[in-house]
């Protein structure tokens, strides 16, 4: 190198002889500043990646924890005799002929006198005071009186729900200002919000139902819960483990263990990997128009979304699991195969066992992504409704009309009032909650058993 | 008997065979095992397969066929009167069957007796009323006819199904006696059952064939049902998208707009993720020490284990709101050009956010693939490390990349969520990304879960839709499959 150098230009050697060799020239100056703004673009749009994965969690919390609390009032309702039992008898047959409705002037009259007592003043009427509360008060005090007939009579301390605006003002989703223009409350029944909370009378607690509950309708938010769609996940999720875990795993045998290099074998390879790529939407299509259309099977039933999950989560399936029937090495197979076993014996009782851990963290993993799974959902007709009644019995758990936890969210999302907005937050961490646990439980799987050979 | 008692029965006496089996193999051999062919538990197994299989396979051709058979008989009672009140034949069925569910129903929960259900007559009792106290909402008023086809509907079915239960059962029972009486100790009853096994590995892994095959059946069928009653040159060229579920005439039904909104959505998510995607693969394959790779790595591929719903929320009431904020009327920069918050933007920059890891992992697994000698050779001769990067790596890995930006775009065709939430309603010919336009997985959605029944064309396009996207992702799919393939090959 050096002679070149010194043959080639001789005079400008001379003068550049006087530059410091730990001083750079112009042109590696240039190189090296590009070479760090490269680097710093990659560290840039790491940072962002990881940037948007902060803002998207911070998010979902600060929005979804509020859902689970919820604001509640002490209320001392005397259950007078002559409304709720006009026969005297204390029969619970006949006192169910007592609607709802029946129920409401004594809430109201309960809700003035408590107000009286806790001395506040106000001249709205009782009609107008009972905005405070959710009206699904009137059907919680008559669940309480058919089952505890005894106590029609006395008068009895309940803990009732406030309505959802009363809700949304403690927990700084309804402003003053925005009740100028909703007929549900006004300012007045703020004053007396903030009044009854210094008393002690009003109070925001922790909110199983919201984890427990059933759904509710459009007008009443603060009684509506993700239980009873999580029930529906939970039987999809069974369909789905039931029949992909089998099929999964027998298709991966046979791919990996038993099938010749011909046609037949390529056109399932590439239909295997054709379909992990389809869009999970053409997936809802075919259930609605196998399952639902031709099949006949009931629509919006666990077992059809069950059906359709499974057909979508068998690709990761069959990958997972043909990866980790690979990793087996074929001394295994060999070793069983020279003391005299059959080729389906060595599989099925040396290497089948040997990749069960790797099956099953791929299992868990198929499982997970097929949970938060929506879009065939919404075809099958898992949305739309109001899933209010937890399924009876096994039976009617797969066949009869369920939301499932996504779906619910979305039907969450789609609806006016922003007090739901709040509820598919809360439903989203819920989710999550079960998605990091399965993926936590695959990662142990894997670290715990997991052999390297 | 009851669907699943059947199903139990059935697992019961391939129970009772395995054992009845496994001791009668035992007993032909005087107790001594050796003398056997195989171990005593195949022949069990035997006897159940041989109880089972036939069983279940009679059992879900039954299904299948039951309905059609029954569908065929009885569509054809309905007088022609009724036929003309409900529009056709296929309508008037369905209400048929909603109605014999109906009965079911009301002697389920003991509204009815059995004999009432079946001789019930319109003249005498209002059906409509009876069924509604147990809960059955019935659309219209019942017609004696209707109520008449209905009962017969039921007597046939009961028929049915008791024969199926009858079938079922006495077949199982054949198939465990047959093999009882093959569990010989000469009987090979190790390959007869590995080779029933290997059937069953095939076909478990011909399922990937059929659900194509079902995907492609149902399009299939369902399209060409609506190119019966819309013209297709309409649907594929026009550029109105205007559905009327209310009114008879056609609607415009044009897939322009749509498939334009797709594609803009689409632009501007790869326009996000694959530069993002990129530079971070490329410093976490190139650049980053061990312990970053192995703490960063994981945390973004977390953002692609989070349900595609959570995003649709994300952009409907944080990104479209915040976006509002900086370019809508009022908002940040003074500028008035976005309307309201779901938007070509929203959508695309959520769905961009999404696609993120998707890019990153896939150029990653690329960006691995390429030699070590070419990074070597390249550093070798002087070159900085984002030279090398950039005129050797990047240039060799280049059609793995291309195959990972086709793979990312057919995710985004594909994405409804997103869309759905975040992208609006209205199909819209427009080039400015803060108008609200909607995809062809949006409308997928909207028209089926719409009130329009399955007949009419508002409702079918969906098909016609759907069709659309499958052909177009499973272009892109294969396509960037190949050319993967292709790229692996080079340095294999």
């Amino acid at each position: 190198m050096s002679d070149i150098a010194t043959r080639d230009i001789p005079v400008k050697a001379a003068a550049e002889t006087t530059r410091s060799l730990f001083e750079r020239d112009p042109k590696i100056k240039a190189r090296w500043n590009a070479e760090g703004r490269f680097r710093a673009y990659g560290i840039g749009a790491i940072s962002i990646g990881l940037m948007f994965l902060v803002v998207l969690l911070v998010t979902i919390i600060g929005n979804g924890l509020p859902a689970f609390t919820q604001t509640y009032v002490h209320l001392n309702i005397e259950l007078k005799a002559s409304k709720l039992d006009p026969k005297g008898n204390r029969n619970p047959d006949d006192m169910a002929k007592v609607m709802t409705f029946g129920y409401n002037p004594l809430i109201e009259q309960a809700l003035e006198e408590d107000l009286a007592k806790a001395g506040i003043e106000t001249d709205m009427k009782a009609s107008a005071l009972r905005k405070l509360l959710s009206s699904s008060v009137a059907s919680q005090v008559r669940d309480y009186v058919l089952s505890h007939p005894g106590e029609v009579g006395k008068t009895v301390s309940f803990e009732v729900l406030a309505s959802g605006r009363v809700d949304g003002y403690l927990k700084g989703r309804v402003t003053r200002e925005a009740l100028a223009q909703d007929k549900n409350l006004d300012a007045a029944h703020l004053d007396i919000v903030d009044t009854l909370v210094k008393k002690g009378i009003v109070e925001r607690r922790f909110n199983l139902d919201f984890i427990l509950g059933a759904d509710a309708s459009d007008s009443r938010p603060e009684s509506a819960g993700i239980g009873v769609s999580m029930l529906g996940s939970l039987f999809m999720m069974l369909v789905v483990l039931v029949l992909s875990l089998p099929i999964g795993v027998a298709a991966s045998i046979y791919l990996e263990e038993f099938a010749a290099k011909n046609w037949f074998t390529d056109l399932i390879e590439v239909n295997i990997s054709n379909l992990a790529a389809v869009p999970s939407i053409v997936f809802g299509i075919l259930g609605l128009a196998a399952f639902i259309q031709f099949a006949n099977l009931p629509q919006s039933a666990p077992l059809v979304g069950g059906l359709v999950l499974t057909l979508m989560t068998l690709p990761t399936i069959i990958i997972a699991t043909r990866a980790s029937l690979k990793a087996v090495p074929p001394s295994i197979r060999d070793a069983a195969l020279g003391v005299g076993a059959s080729k389906m014996q060595a599989v099925f009782h040396h290497v089948l066992p040997l990749a069960m851990p790797g099956i099953l963290t791929g299992t868990i993993i198929g499982l997970a992504q097929a949970l938060g799974e929506t879009a065939p959902l919404l075809l099958i007709g898992m949305v739309g409704f109001i899933a209010s009644n937890p399924p009876t019995d096994l039976v009617a758990g797969f066949l009869h009309p369920n939301s499932a936890m996504p779906a619910q969210i979305y039907e969450w999302a789609k609806r006016a009032d922003p007090a739901y907005y709040e509820r598919a937050w809360g439903g989203i961490i819920i989710l999550l909650v079960f998605l990091a646990i399965m993926n936590i439980v695959a990662v142990i799987l894997r670290r715990r058993f997991e052999r390297r050979w | 008997m009851l669907l699943p008692a059947v199903v139990v029965v059935v697992l019961l006496i391939a129970a009772f065979g395995f054992v009845l089996g496994r001791q009668r193999a035992i007993a032909g051999a005087g107790g001594d095992i050796s003398k056997l062919h195989s171990l005593p538990n195949y022949y069990g197994f035997n006897v159940a397969i041989m109880a089972l299989l036939p069983a279940f396979l009679l059992l879900v051709v039954w299904l299948v066929v039951q309905p059609m058979i029954i569908e065929s008989q009885i569509v054809g009672q309905i007088q022609e009167r009724t036929v003309e009140s409900y529009g056709t034949r296929g309508l008037a069925f369905s209400e048929v069957r909603r109605l014999a569910d109906g009965l079911d129903i009301a002697v389920e929960r003991g509204a009815m007796s059995a004999e009432q259900a079946d001789s019930v007559r319109t003249e005498l009792t209002d059906i409509r009323n009876r069924l509604g106290e147990v809960g059955v909402a019935l659309g219209s008023n019942v017609s004696a006819d209707i109520l008449y086809v209905a009962q017969h509907y039921r007597v046939l079915n009961a028929a049915a199904s008791m024969a199926r239960t009858i079938a079922v059962l006495a077949l199982a029972l054949a198939g465990a006696a047959y093999g009882l009486w093959q569990a010989r100790p000469d009987f090979r009853a190790r390959i007869a059952v590995e080779r029933t096994s290997l059937g069953l590995l095939i076909s478990a892994a011909s399922l990937a064939i059929l659900t194509t095959i079902g995907i492609a059946l149902s399009l299939i069928f369902n399209t060409v049902e609506f190119f019966r009653i819309y013209p297709m040159q309409d649907f594929l060229f026009g550029l109105v998208w205007q559905p009327s579920f209310t009114s008879d005439t056609l609607s415009p039904l044009g897939i322009v707009p749509l498939l334009w909104g797709t594609l803009y959505i689409s632009f501007i998510a790869l326009l996000v993720a694959v530069p993002i995607g990129l530079f971070a693969a490329v410093y976490l394959s190139e650049y980053a020490s061990s312990g970053v790779r192995a703490v960063a790595k994981p945390l973004l591929e977390v953002l692609a284990g989070i349900p595609t719903i959570v995003y649709g929320l994300f952009a409907l009431l944080t990104v479209g709101p915040l976006l509002v904020n900086v370019f809508g009327k009022g908002g940040a920069l003074g500028v008035d050009w976005m309307q309201g918050g779901t938007a070509v933007i929203t959508a695309g920059l959520v769905m961009g956010i999404m696609l993120i890891p998707f890019v990153s992992s896939l150029a990653d697994d690329i960006i691995n693939a390429v030699p070590q000698a070419m990074r070597d050779g390249s550093l070798g001769l002087g070159a900085t490390q984002s030279e090398t990067v950039r005129k050797v790596i990047l240039p060799a890995a280049l059609p793995g990349i291309v195959g990972a930006i086709l793979l990312a775009a057919s995710r985004a065709i594909g994405e409804t969520m997103i869309v759905v939430l975040g992208a609006g309603a209205a199909g819209r010919l427009s080039l400015n990304p803060f108008d609200a336009m909607t995809t062809v997985t949006a409308k997928i959605v909207s028209q089926l879960t719409g009130d329009a029944d399955f007949t009419s064309p508002v409702a079918l396009v969906a098909f016609a839709l759907g069709m659309t996207l499958f052909i177009f992702t499973l272009g892109l799919n294969v396509l960037a499959l190949y050319i993967v393939r292709k790229y692996r090959e080079q340095y294999e």
